[in-house]
């Protein structure tokens, strides 16, 4: 990071006053070779022949309009106009790569993409040699007219229906499991059409990321958040209004409607993770077991042919139950092993999660009771049904149009996670929130400030559990099994993946973190082998620059950005600090 | 009958024995100023009062009840305390600190906090209220939004006072209350102590600033290595020569004389 500042000052003081016109032409250039066709062959997608921008095309062309910033003075424009340019940078060439190795050689690409390189590399310069900004920006309000408040509200539902249009677009982008369906995911080689399919959507991620990244350093990001907060029930109503209406924008397709299903089950579970780490601070390695215990329940008491109890509950019950059996087992783990602190909890907690997986493989009857079927799990659970008749596994047409059956258990997860949320914004802000975060900050001045520390640990751990076992009994019946292997120690480490780096303590982070660590890996096929590679080197770039997480709690930011985090910080008393009576 | 009665508290670690059979009363409503050299025992003795250490002999009543041996049921009981190195909650803000501090004199659980019913928004806004008003009596009613790891070291020490305050203790124990504080904040400090007794709150405090302690102390005691040699008015306290020796050591002449008081004896 410091060779990065002596080379960035470097430029500036040789190119310090032609930073707007190299910059500026950069853009331009960029601009221009985004109308230029980018391949000279057809067959890679993503519109890359003809002259009207799309794909990868269309992004940078977005990216350079930031170059308007190089005309006005806006606090944080450099830092705004450094990232984005960097982005497109790495748009241009990664897309040239890929067209290239598509096309057999660099030969193949067209002369587009040489102009928006050569664009692209000046754009970057020309940021560089911007100096630095004098002052964060600062979070701007509208005038106070008469619109205003018509328009704040506008602005709130719009960002709810950007954050749909971004998730929309992203799945919607064909990828090779989305292209051949659910079993391409078993193997087999890779043809031309997935990858350049799969490089149409890290273009799209990377452009999202630059596009948030602008947008925030100069300071819209968090004007937009604070306005979400001013109208937080328009924003609730609005953000409910897009999940619900999201099937309707899937024309049918049931695959995406079951990935989007199962990241509400990730993101329920993450969320319920998140009182127990980021509220309470107790950091629970084998969380996956409440999971499971929630999800074998419902398997057990399905119907399904396969399991040996023979009887079928309704599913209101069933998820009751599975809640409050996986709350169980979260008071008889915890009650034990509360005591310790940090990571001594994380070793035992590590244990019971694998106390639980070998348990369910072994329960099959020949070296124990007969209850799980060992490690071929319990299959063929029946889709849910309401009491009226209505089964979730049947196709419906609403409004004229025709949803697939997924969209019933999509629709459920959203009821989930809203209720999770509500739950967690709700313990967050009271009192038994503020004692847990008491609890994190110094257990023992929480003690003499008269919270009984052990009873709210264990109450956040029981809660957690009570969340990860409604979570789990639901997706039982979405994935239509449970089976020992779905509760390995990893799928424990990716929800907690998920909540650090969502951010910890916050829902949105939670959500967050849940979409881009399911989609990640979904949409990132193309790398087979490679894929955990990639993911592992993502997230440690991602905690390297942005170690709160993408939606850190104010918390949590000021641990990490604001001199002195941490219990230490509390200032010593000078001279005899360590006198003790 | 006193608000506080400790008898004959001992404490080990392992063969150490930092208090020695020390008994202790508080009287409602008054100032208690426990002094000694470093190393006396008095922060132990203060952690067996409160439930952070268990005594390994003796008793501990509050208003004629033995103190429970937990620190949040200490507290429950009316028995508050802050610490020798200030335990704030460091990146909560000023007010959040204090709000916690009605942890125990509020009942919401976790029904009510999800259900949000208008009990639950009554007693959040009184938590608030008081902690305003707690906020605003040791001084600093500006601060509120601040975080507690970014107030000025004075702010510190009266913040977590103020939060002692917020679970409406009749018994404050302050641990050295004036440590690092220049002569304007040990004032101030002493000020703030006098309020605190204005409220009927007695409090017991360690500390080393002998001027602070006599001219604010309704009652001395002084304890050294582990028990307790004096107690008594703060005139009496300060002319007492075995203190004078116990924190300035004793004079060559006395010391001859003592010895050879052993020597005869002993046979």
């Amino acid at each position: 990071m410091i060779y990065l500042e002596i080379a960035r000052s470097r430029v500036r003081s040789k190119l310090g006053p032609f930073a707007l016109p190299i910059g500026l032409l950069g853009a331009l250039l960029l601009a221009i070779g985004c109308f230029l066709p980018w391949s000279t062959y057809a067959g890679f997608p993503g519109k890359m022949l003809n002259s009207t921008p799309g794909g990868a095309r269309l992004y940078v062309l977005l990216l350079s309009l930031f170059a308007v910033l190089f005309l006005v003075d806006w606090p944080g424009r450099s830092k705004a106009l450094r990232g984005t340019s960097l982005f497109a940078l790495i748009i241009t060439v990664l897309t040239m790569l890929f067209v290239g190795y598509a096309g057999g050689g660099l030969v193949n690409c067209g002369i587009g993409v040489f102009v928006a390189l050569v664009g692209a590399l000046l754009y970057v310069v020309g940021a560089q040699a911007l100096p630095e900004d004098s002052a964060p920006a600062p979070i701007r309000n509208l005038p106070d007219r008469g619109w205003r408040t018509l328009v704040e509200t506008l602005l709130v539902v719009g960002a709810a229906v950007s954050a749909l249009l971004v998730f929309v677009i992203g799945l919607g982008i064909p990828t090779a499991s989305v292209a051949e369906g659910p079993d391409r995911r078993l193997g087999g080689a890779i043809s031309l059409n997935d990858l350049t399919n799969e490089s149409q959507f890290l273009c799209f991620l990377l452009f999202v990321c630059a596009a948030m990244l602008g947008l925030s350093r100069i300071g819209l990001v968090a004007s937009l958040g604070a306005l979400t907060k001013k109208h937080s029930r328009v924003m609730v109503a609005a953000a409910l209004m897009s999940a619900v209406v999201f099937p309707f924008t899937q024309g049918g397709d049931g695959y995406s409607l079951r990935i989007a299903a199962s990241i509400g089950v990730f993101a329920a579970a993450a969320i319920g993770l998140n009182i127990v780490v980021g509220l309470a601070g107790l950091l629970d390695l084998g969380y996956i077991a409440f999971f499971g215990v929630g999800a074998y329940f419902a398997a057990l008491v399905s119907g399904s042919v396969t399991s040996v109890l023979d009887v079928d509950l309704p599913f209101a019950l069933t998820i009751v139950l599975a809640a409050a059996i996986s709350g169980i087992f979260g008071i008889l783990l915890g009650a034990p092993t509360l005591r310790l602190r940090g990571d001594y909890l994380a070793i035992v907690t590590l244990g019971f999660g694998e106390i639980f997986r070998i348990t369910v493989n072994n329960l099959d009857g020949s070296a124990g009771p007969s209850l799980t079927n060992g490690p071929n799990g319990i299959s063929n659970i029946p889709d849910l049904a309401l009491p009226g008749g209505f089964s979730f596994g049947d196709n419906h047409t609403l409004f004229g149009v025709d949803l697939p059956f997924q969209a019933n258990y999509y629709w459920l997860e959203v009821i989930l996670v809203a209720v999770v949320m509500t739950a967690f914004l709700r313990l967050a802000e009271s009192r038994i929130g503020r004692a847990w975060v008491a609890i994190r900050e110094d257990e023992l001045a929480a003690a003499a400030t008269g919270i009984n520390t052990t009873r709210l640990k264990l109450l956040a751990f029981a809660l957690g559990a009570t969340l990860a076992g409604a979570a789990g009994s639901i997706n039982a019946h979405v994935v239509k099994v449970a089976a020992p292997d779905s509760f390995t120690f990893l799928e424990s480490a990716l929800l907690l993946a998920a909540v650090i780096l969502g951010g910890m303590g916050t829902v949105q982070g939670a959500l967050l973190g849940a979409t881009v660590l399911y989609l990640l890996p979904e949409k990132l096929r193309f790398l087979q082998d490679l894929r955990l590679l990639v993911f592992g080197i993502v997230l440690v770039l991602i905690m390297r620059l942005r170690p709160e997480g993408l939606v850190p709690s104010k918390r949590r930011q000021r641990e990490f950005r604001e001199p002195g985090g941490g219990a230490d910080a509390l200032a010593a008393p000078p001279g005899r600090a360590e006198v003790s009576t | 009958m006193n608000l506080l009665e400790a008898t004959a508290v001992t404490k080990k670690f392992g063969g150490l024995t930092a208090v020695r059979d020390v008994d202790l009363s508080v009287s409602e409503g008054e100032v208690l100023g426990l002094i000694g050299p470093n190393g006396a025992g008095k922060t132990t003795f203060f952690n067996c009062l409160t439930g952070l250490e268990t005594p390994t002999a003796g008793t501990v009543m509050y208003r004629g009840k033995a103190l429970p041996r937990r620190p949040d049921l200490v507290t429950k009981a009316g028995v508050a305390r802050t610490f020798q190195n200030i335990r704030l909650f460091p990146n909560m803000t000023a007010l959040e600190n204090v709000v916690v501090g009605r942890h125990t004199r509020t009942k919401a659980g976790v029904l009510a906090a999800v259900g949000h019913g208008p009990r639950y928004h009554r007693e959040e806004r009184e938590s608030e209220e008081k902690a305003r008003e707690l906020l605003a009596f040791v001084g600093m009613p500006k601060v509120g939004n601040e975080l507690a790891k970014s107030l000025p070291y004075g702010d510190q020490r009266r913040l977590e006072i103020a939060r002692a305050l917020a679970t409406e203790p009749g018994l404050l124990l302050l641990d050295e209350p004036t440590a690092g504080m220049n002569p304007n904040e040990t004032a101030a400090a002493a000020e703030l102590v006098r309020a605190v007794q204005g409220q009927g709150i007695a409090v017991v405090l360690i500390e080393h600033d002998m001027r602070f302690v006599f001219g604010l102390c309704d009652r001395v005691a002084v304890l050294v290595q582990g028990a307790k040699l004096v107690e008594g008015t703060p005139k009496d306290v300060q002319s007492d020569e075995r203190v004078i020796a116990a924190y300035l050591g004793k004079a060559p002449e006395d010391l001859k004389a003592e010895k050879a008081a052993e020597k005869e004896s002993s046979p």
